[in-house]
C-alpha cells in the first residue's frame, strides 16, 4: 500500500496506463515479476502514457504533469481507487473470468436468435432440429445453407475486427488505432477492389488473398513507415503514416470503382459491410484465416501488458520489442484482410468495442483480448439481427447497424472524465 | 491588499475541494501555499489566478472581482507558471519567451520595443540568454523550467503565481529555480508558489499558508508557524524542528524509526538528517 | 468596463529592465511605424511568396492549356473583357470559374484545417476526421439523391455542416472542450453520418447512387461562377476573424492554462474558431464536395516549408488553395481524356506527400 503511494506522486492523474494497471491488481499483485520495486520508471512512463492519451499530436508534453481536466488536486494521484479500493487480485480475476463466461453465454444467445431470425422467422426448436437432424425441409434449407454460414461469418469477421483493433490500440498505443484509422482495412480493400474491378475475379476464395496481399502492404507500410528510424518513431507518426496510406487505398478503390457502374452497383453493398449471401463453402474458406489471426493474436496478450509500460519498460521486463511488434502486425494483416474480404470494410467495430472493454476490464490485455474477442462477436451479431428486424423484409446491411449500435457507446466513453487508459 | 479571496467554494465538475476559503496574499510578500497531497492548494492558487471560477464567493485583485476586468488587464498584473503546459513541434526559447508579451501587443502593435527589452530582461534574469535560439524539445528539464519561468517574467506583472514550479527538477535545480524566485521577489514582485518541500517553503517563504482538507489551517511568517505539533496535525507527520543552519529559517526532520539509543541534542539529529555542519 | 483605481491604471514594471537590455532576442526582424509594430519571419514570407508564385503559375496553365489553348496575354485580355471572343468564353464561362473556385475552395479547406489541428492540437484534428466533412456529405448526398439542384446541393451540405458540428461540439462539450473530447467525438458522430451516407447509396437507385458516389468523391467538374462567388463571400467575410483569431490560437498551442494566464479567454476564443473553421469547411465542401485531404495536408506542408512552430492560418489558406488547383489539373490532364474527380487526386497526392514528409522527419 505504501509502495504504490509513493509511486503516485510522480504520475499524471490522466490516462496513466500505470495507474489502471495499479488498480487491475497487475503492478500491485506482482504478478509480472519484477514490478514491485517499478515507482521511479511508472513516473516516466506514465507522463508518456499521458501525453497519447490525450491526443495524438498535442505536441511533446513538456514533461511536467497534467491532470486538471481530470479534476485531480494537484494533478497527483491521490490514489483515488488506490487507496480506498483493497485489492483483491484473485476476486477481481474470479468477477472478470465469471463476466467472460457470461458474455460467452450471451454470445451463443444472439447467435441462436441470429439463425432464428430473419425475413423468415423459425422457431428456436426448429433451429435446433435443424441443426442436430435435417430433414430438407425449407425451414431446414433455410437455416443450414444460409443463416448458419451467415451467423458463422458473423462470428468470425466480429471477433477478427474487434481483436485487430484492440491489438492496435496496445501497439500503438493509441487509443484511435484502429483497421480503418491505420490504413490496414483500406489497403485489404483495395487489393479487393482491384481483384473484382480490374481483374475481374468474382469469387471471394480468390479475391481473399488479395485482401491479404493489400492489408499487408498496408500494415508492412504504416509498421515501416511509423516505427522504424533511431527514434522507433511514435504513435503520432504511426497514426499520421496510416492515415495518409488510407488515403492512398480509399482513392485508388474509388477510382477502380468509378470505371463502370456495374462494378460500383455491385460492390456498393460490400462497401459498406454486409454479412448478407455468405453461403457455408465461402465461411468455410474464411474460417482458417480468422482462426489463424485469433490464436496469434491472443497468445500475445503478454508481452503486450509488458510494452504497455513503454518500450523500454517492456525490454526491462524481457519482452522481445520487435518480436512482439511484427508478430502483432502478421495477426493484424490475417485478422483485417479476412474480415473485410468475408464482410467489407466494417471499421467501427475494432474501435469501439476494446474501449467499451477497457472501461471495465482495465488495461490488462489478457482480459481485454478475450472479452474483446466475445463481445465484438456479439455486438456485430446483435447489429445484424437488428439490421434484419427493422427493415424486414429487406436488411440493413450490418456495417451501418454497428455504426449505429457503436457510435452513441463510442461518445459517451469520449465524454468520460477519463477515458479508459490502455 | 492586491489579492484576495473571499468565501470561496471550489469544485472540479461535482466534486467540492474546499468551502467559504478566505485568502490574501500581503503584497510584496513571497507566499508559500503547502500541505499534504489534495489538501485544495493548486486549487486554491488556480482560482486566485482565475483559471479556475469558483463556485461561490469572489477572487478579487486591486480591488475589483477579477472575473469582472478584461483579461488582458488581469494578464498585465498576474501572472502564472501553469503546472502544464505544451511545448509546439520546434518552437524556440525566444519565440515561446517572446509568447509571454501577449497581454501588452495588439493586433497592430505585434512586437514593439517594449516587447523586445521586457524579454530580453526575462531572458537574462533566469540566463537562458545563449539559449535563445534553441528548440524547447531539446532542452533539459531544468532549462525548460527556467524558459517557462521566463516567459512568465516577460509578462512583467507585479504579481506572479507560480504552481510547483520545482516539480520534476533535481535538488540543484529546484534550488536554483526558487533562488531565482527569491531574487524576483527582491526585486518587488509578489510571488505566490505552491510547493511540496517543507523545508524549502520555510526558507524561501515571507509568508506561509498550510492547508488542509480546503481549508487554511494556519499562515504567517514560517518561523512562527511552522511547529512539531503544525506538521504532526497537518502531514501526520512526527518530527522534530531544529534551525537551519545555513538561513535560520525552521527545518523539519521527521522521527527517525528506530532511534539512535541515548543520543540526543540538535548535533546528533542533524547528523541523522543528513544536514551538512558547515562553518 | 469597470472604473479601476487610479493607482493601478499603470502598471508598475517591477523587473526594471535596464536600458542595455535590449538588442538579444530579437530573432525576427519588425516593422514599426509610431505605435505600430509588425512581425515578420522571413522563411514565412518567402514561403508565401513562393506558395502564391506557384499558385499564379499553375492558375496561368490551367486558364491556357487544354482541348484548346489559349495564349497567356489572351488569357489577361479576355480577364478584362478585351480579348478574343473564343478566349472570353473559353476563358471567362468555362476555365477561370472552375480555377477560381479551386482557389477559394482549396483555401477555405486550408485555413479550417489549420484553426481545428490548432485548437485540437492535433495534426489529425482536420475536419476531414472530426466529422464536419462528414457532415456536409450528408447533406449533399441526400440533396442529390432527393434530385436537388445544384443550389440546393450546396445548401444541404452547408447545413449538414452546420448541424453536425453543432452535435460534435454539443456532446463534447463538458466545462469547455478539449481537444482530445472534440477528436473522439467527432470521429463518433463521423461515423454514424458515414454509415448513413452508404445507406442512401445501397437504397439509391443506381444513376442516383453513381451521381452521389462521385459528388462524395468531390470535384471541380462544371464549376461556374454562381460556386466561385459564394465562398468568396465566404472567405471575405471570415477571413478577417481568422486574421484576429490567428494570435491568441497561437498562445493556446502552449496549453489552456498558458494562454489564461497572459489573458486569453480561452472558451470564446475557441467557440468563435469552431464556428468559424466549420462555416469555412461548410462553404468549401457545398462548393466543391468533401475533397479529402486538403484540410490535413495544407496545414502540415505550410508548416514545414515555412519551419514554423504550430500551424500558421494565411500560409495554409495559400498552400490549399495550391495544392486544390495542382491536383484539379493533373486529375483533368495526367489521364486524359479520362476526368478524374479532383478528391481522388487530392487524396492521392496528398497521401503519398504526407509518407514522403514522414520518411524526411524520420532521418
Amino acid at each position: 500500500m505504501r509502495l504504490a503511494g509513493a509511486a503516485t506522486p510522480a504520475m499524471p492523474a490522466t490516462g496513466s496506463p500505470v495507474r489502471d494497471l495499479e488498480e487491475s491488481g497487475v503492478l500491485r499483485g506482482g504478478r509480472e515479476g519484477g514490478n514491485a520495486d517499478g515507482g521511479d520508471g511508472d513516473g516516466r512512463d506514465g507522463g508518456r502514457g499521458d501525453g497519447l492519451g490525450d491526443g495524438l499530436g498535442d505536441g511533446r508534453g513538456d514533461g511536467r504533469d497534467g491532470g486538471h481536466e481530470d479534476g485531480h488536486e494537484d494533478g497527483h494521484g491521490d490514489g483515488r481507487g488506490g487507496r480506498s479500493r483493497p485489492t483483491r487480485p484473485g476476486r477481481r480475476s474470479a468477477l472478470l473470468a465469471a463476466g467472460l463466461l457470461a458474455g460467452l453465454a450471451a454470445l451463443v444467445l444472439t447467435a441462436m436468435v441470429s439463425v432464428a431470425v430473419g425475413s423468415r422467422s423459425v422457431p428456436l426448436s426448429t433451429v435446433l432440429d435443424a441443426l442436430l437432424a435435417p430433414d430438407g425441409s425449407t425451414d431446414h434449407t433455410v437455416v443450414r445453407s444460409l443463416r448458419v454460414p451467415r451467423t458463422l461469418i458473423g462470428l468470425g469477421v466480429g471477433a477478427a475486427l474487434g481483436l485487430a483493433g484492440a491489438l492496435m490500440q496496445s501497439l500503438t498505443r493509441n487509443p484511435l488505432a484502429d483497421p480503418g484509422l491505420l490504413g490496414v482495412s483500406q489497403g485489404a480493400m483495395f487489393g479487393v477492389t482491384a481483384a473484382i474491378g480490374l481483374l475481374g475475379l468474382t469469387s471471394p476464395t480468390v479475391y481473399v488473398w488479395f485482401a491479404f496481399a493489400g492489408s499487408a502492404v498496408a500494415a508492412t507500410l504504416v509498421y515501416a513507415l511509423g516505427f522504424s528510424g533511431r527514434s522507433g518513431g511514435g504513435p503520432i507518426r504511426l497514426t499520421l503514416a496510416g492515415v495518409a496510406l488510407g488515403m492512398v487505398f480509399h482513392a485508388a478503390s474509388s477510382a477502380v470503382l468509378r470505371m463502370d457502374n456495374a462494378t460500383f452497383d455491385r460492390m456498393r453493398f460490400w462497401l459498406t459491410g454486409s454479412l448478407a449471401g455468405i453461403t457455408g463453402d465461402q465461411a468455410i474458406r474464411f474460417a482458417p484465416f480468422l482462426a489463424a489471426g485469433l490464436v496469434l493474436g491472443l497468445t500475445l496478450a503478454r508481452p503486450l501488458n509488458a510494452l504497455a509500460l513503454g518500450d523500454d519498460a517492456g525490454r526491462a521486463l524481457g519482452a522481445s520489442v520487435a518480436r512482439t511488434r511484427g508478430l502483432t502486425a502478421v495477426a493484424i494483416t490475417l485478422l483485417c484482410g479476412a474480415a473485410t474480404a468475408a464482410a467489407g470494410p466494417m471499421w467501427f467495430v475494432g474501435l469501439a468495442v476494446p474501449h467499451a472493454v477497457r472501461a471495465f476490464t482495465g488495461p490488462d490485455q489478457r482480459w481485454v483480448l478475450p472479452y474483446t474477442v466475445v463481445l465484438a462477436p456479439l455486438v456485430l451479431l446483435a447489429s445484424d439481427v437488428l439490421g434484419r428486424v427493422i427493415a424486414a423484409p429487406g436488411e440493413v446491411q450490418v456495417g451501418i447497424m454497428c455504426a449505429v449500435v457503436g457510435a452513441p457507446v463510442f461518445i459517451l466513453l469520449a465524454r468520460r472524465r477519463r477515458l479508459a487508459a490502455l | 491588499m492586491r489579492l484576495y479571496g473571499t468565501g470561496l467554494t471550489l469544485s472540479y465538475d461535482k466534486r467540492v475541494v474546499a468551502t467559504d476559503l478566505d485568502v490574501t496574499i500581503p503584497d510584496g510578500s513571497f507566499t508559500v501555499i503547502i500541505g499534504p497531497n489534495a489538501c485544495g492548494k493548486s486549487t486554491m492558487l488556480r482560482a486566485l489566478a482565475r483559471m479556475l471560477k469558483p463556485r461561490a464567493g469572489a477572487v478579487h485583485l486591486d480591488g475589483s472581482v477579477i472575473t469582472s476586468l478584461p483579461s488582458k488587464e488581469v494578464a498585465r498584473r498576474l501572472g502564472l507558471l501553469p503546472q502544464s503546459s505544451i511545448v509546439p513541434d520546434g518552437i524556440t526559447v525566444a519565440d515561446l519567451v517572446g509568447r509571454g508579451r501577449y497581454p501588452h501587443q495588439r493586433m497592430m502593435r505585434q512586437w514593439s520595443r517594449e516587447d523586445e527589452v521586457a524579454v530580453a530582461a526575462a531572458m537574462r534574469s533566469t540566463d537562458v540568454t545563449e539559449l535563445a535560439d534553441r528548440c524547447v524539445d531539446e532542452l533539459s528539464g531544468g532549462q525548460r523550467q527556467r524558459v517557462w519561468l521566463a516567459m512568465a517574467l516577460a509578462q512583467e506583472t507585479p504579481i506572479l503565481l507560480l504552481d510547483e514550479p520545482t516539480t520534476f527538477l533535481d535538488i540543484a535545480h529546484q534550488i536554483e529555480v526558487l533562488d531565482l524566485c527569491a531574487d524576483l521577489h527582491e526585486q518587488g514582485r509578489t510571488m505566490v508558489a505552491v510547493l511540496h518541500d517543507l523545508n524549502q517553503a520555510c526558507r524561501y517563504a515571507t509568508h506561509l499558508i498550510v492547508m488542509r482538507d480546503g481549508r487554511i489551517v494556519a499562515e504567517g511568517d514560517p518561523a512562527s508557524v511552522v511547529t512539531a505539533d503544525l506538521v504532526r496535525e497537518v502531514f501526520e507527520l512526527r518530527c522534530e524542528i531544529i534551525e537551519d543552519p545555513q538561513s535560520g529559517t525552521p527545518l523539519i526532520v521527521p522521527e527517525a524509526r528506530r532511534r539512535p539509543v541515548a543520543v540526543a541534542g540538535a548535533g546528533a539529529v542533524a547528523g541523522t538528517a543528513g544536514v551538512p555542519v558547515s562553518g | 468596463m469597470n472604473a479601476s483605481p487610479p493607482a493601478l491604471a499603470s502598471v508598475p514594471d517591477p523587473g526594471g529592465p535596464p536600458a542595455d537590455a535590449r538588442t538579444v532576442a530579437a530573432p525576427r526582424p519588425v516593422l514599426r511605424l509610431r505605435s505600430w509594430s509588425l512581425r515578420l519571419s522571413p522563411r514565412g514570407l518567402a514561403a508565401g511568396a513562393a506558395i502564391t508564385l506557384a499558385g499564379l503559375a499553375v492558375s496561368l496553365f490551367a486558364l491556357s492549356t487544354g482541348e484548346f489553348t489559349v495564349p497567356v496575354p489572351d488569357i489577361v485580355a479576355a480577364l478584362f473583357g478585351e480579348g478574343p471572343p473564343v478566349a472570353e468564353l473559353i476563358v471567362d464561362r468555362l476555365r477561370a470559374p472552375r480555377v477560381l473556385t479551386g482557389l477559394l475552395v482549396g483555401a477555405a479547406f486550408g485555413v479550417s484545417g489549420a484553426i481545428f489541428q490548432s485548437i485540437t492540437r492535433n495534426p489529425l484534428g482536420s475536419p476531414d476526421f472530426i466529422g464536419f466533412t462528414a457532415g456536409a456529405a450528408t447533406g449533399g448526398i441526400a440533396a442529390v439523391i432527393l434530385g436537388g439542384s445544384a443550389w440546393q446541393i450546396a445548401g444541404a451540405s452547408l447545413a449538414g455542416c452546420v448541424v453536425c458540428a453543432i452535435v460534435v461540439y454539443a456532446l463534447a462539450f463538458r466545462r469547455g472542450v478539449q481537444g482530445h473530447r472534440l477528436v473522439l467525438v467527432g470521429i463518433g458522430v463521423g461515423a454514424l453520418l458515414v454509415s448513413a451516407d452508404w445507406y442512401m447509396l445501397t437504397r439509391a437507385d443506381i444513376n442516383d447512387a453513381a451521381t452521389a458516389g462521385a459528388w462524395i468523391t468531390g470535384s471541380l467538374g462544371g464549376r461556374g461562377w454562381e460556386h466561385a462567388i459564394p465562398v468568396a463571400y465566404a472567405l471575405a467575410a471570415l477571413l478577417p476573424v481568422c486574421a484576429w483569431l490567428s494570435r491568441p490560437l497561437r498562445m493556446m498551442e502552449l496549453g489552456d492554462d498558458a494562454a489564461r494566464a497572459v489573458g486569453i479567454r480561452v472558451e470564446p476564443v475557441r467557440a468563435v474558431a469552431v464556428v468559424a473553421g466549420v462555416l469555412l469547411c461548410g462553404v468549401a465542401t457545398a462548393a466543391a464536395g468533401p475533397v479529402a485531404f486538403v484540410a490535413l495536408a495544407a496545414p502540415q506542408l505550410a508548416r514545414r516549408v515555412s519551419r514554423s512552430p504550430g500551424v500558421t492560418l494565411p500560409l495554409s489558406a495559400l498552400t490549399g488553395a495550391v495544392l486544390l488547383i495542382g491536383a484539379d489539373l493533373a486529375a483533368q490532364r495526367l489521364f486524359a481524356p479520362v476526368q478524374l474527380p479532383v478528391g481522388i487526386m487530392t487524396a492521392a497526392i496528398g497521401g503519398i506527400y504526407l509518407v514522403f514528409l514522414l520518411r524526411r522527419e524520420r532521418r
